[in-house]
């Protein structure tokens, strides 16, 4: 197993939840992580409490069956992450 | 644009080899899903070497078991593009996702792999997780 940018680091195509010190939650495809932060790709933002979910609601769906990919290409800086996961593990 | 036909070659042949019938066109998608009845297993194939490299060596392992879906067909996402739209046109409310599988009962979505649920996992722990639906919906072997 492998992937063509191996330079991108461990998480590079992995589909990961980056939890924020605020009440956003993202999920996307991890494409490269930075001093800056985490570049996601195909990635979606949830705000706590948006739409009437939780967040913990929200990625107990994500982790069944993904998320719609919102934003194309997004960077959660570095200062907001609180942590970092993979959705497969969820 | 999508990836050079001789590179993903390989990637339909193996499925083709693992006795799924490959659908190009959304003309055919509709046709082989018009079959309601029993199961059916449709697999979004990809490149993408982070799951696809673990999900088809998953699948053929899966497909071992004794029970298994009755129909199986593979679609290739950034390839056969009409056709995965319209396997996607089923599947309304679940996100897309490269590569993924679902699995039909009576025409009904019973089970969906996610590309995330594939991502870093070995061929074993992928076929895990369809064994684990195919012992569930699929009373009958192939």
């Amino acid at each position: 197993m492998g992937t063509f940018h191996a330079d991108k680091g461990e998480l590079h195509g992995i589909t990961v939840v980056v939890e924020t010190h605020g009440p956003e939650v993202y999920v996307g495809r991890c494409d490269e992580e930075r001093s800056d932060g985490i570049v996601l790709l195909d990635a979606d933002r949830h705000v706590d409490g948006e739409g009437g979910r939780s967040n913990a609601e929200y990625l107990v769906r994500a982790a069944k069956f993904g998320v719609f990919p919102n934003h194309r290409m997004l960077l959660v800086p570095r200062a907001e992450i609180a942590s970092v996961r993979r959705l497969g593990d969820l | 644009m999508p990836y050079d036909p001789v590179m993903v070659a390989p990637m339909r042949r193996e499925m083709v080899e693992m006795g799924a019938k490959e659908l190009t066109t959304a003309a055919e998608v509709e046709k082989f899903l018009s079959q309601k009845g029993g199961t059916t297993l449709v697999f979004i194939n990809s490149v993408c070497g982070c799951a696809a490299g673990s999900a088809r060596p998953g699948l053929r392992m899966a497909f071992q078991n004794e029970h298994r879906p009755e129909r199986f067909a593979t679609v290739f996402a950034g390839q056969d593009v009409e056709a995965v739209q319209k396997v996607r046109s089923y599947l309304p409310d679940i996100p897309p996702s490269s590569p993924s599988a679902v699995l039909f009962k009576d025409g009904k979505v019973v089970h969906f792999v996610p590309r995330h649920q594939i991502e870093g996992r070995d061929a074993a722990s992928v076929a895990y997780n369809f064994v684990t639906a195919f012992d569930e919906y699929c009373t009958i072997g192939v």
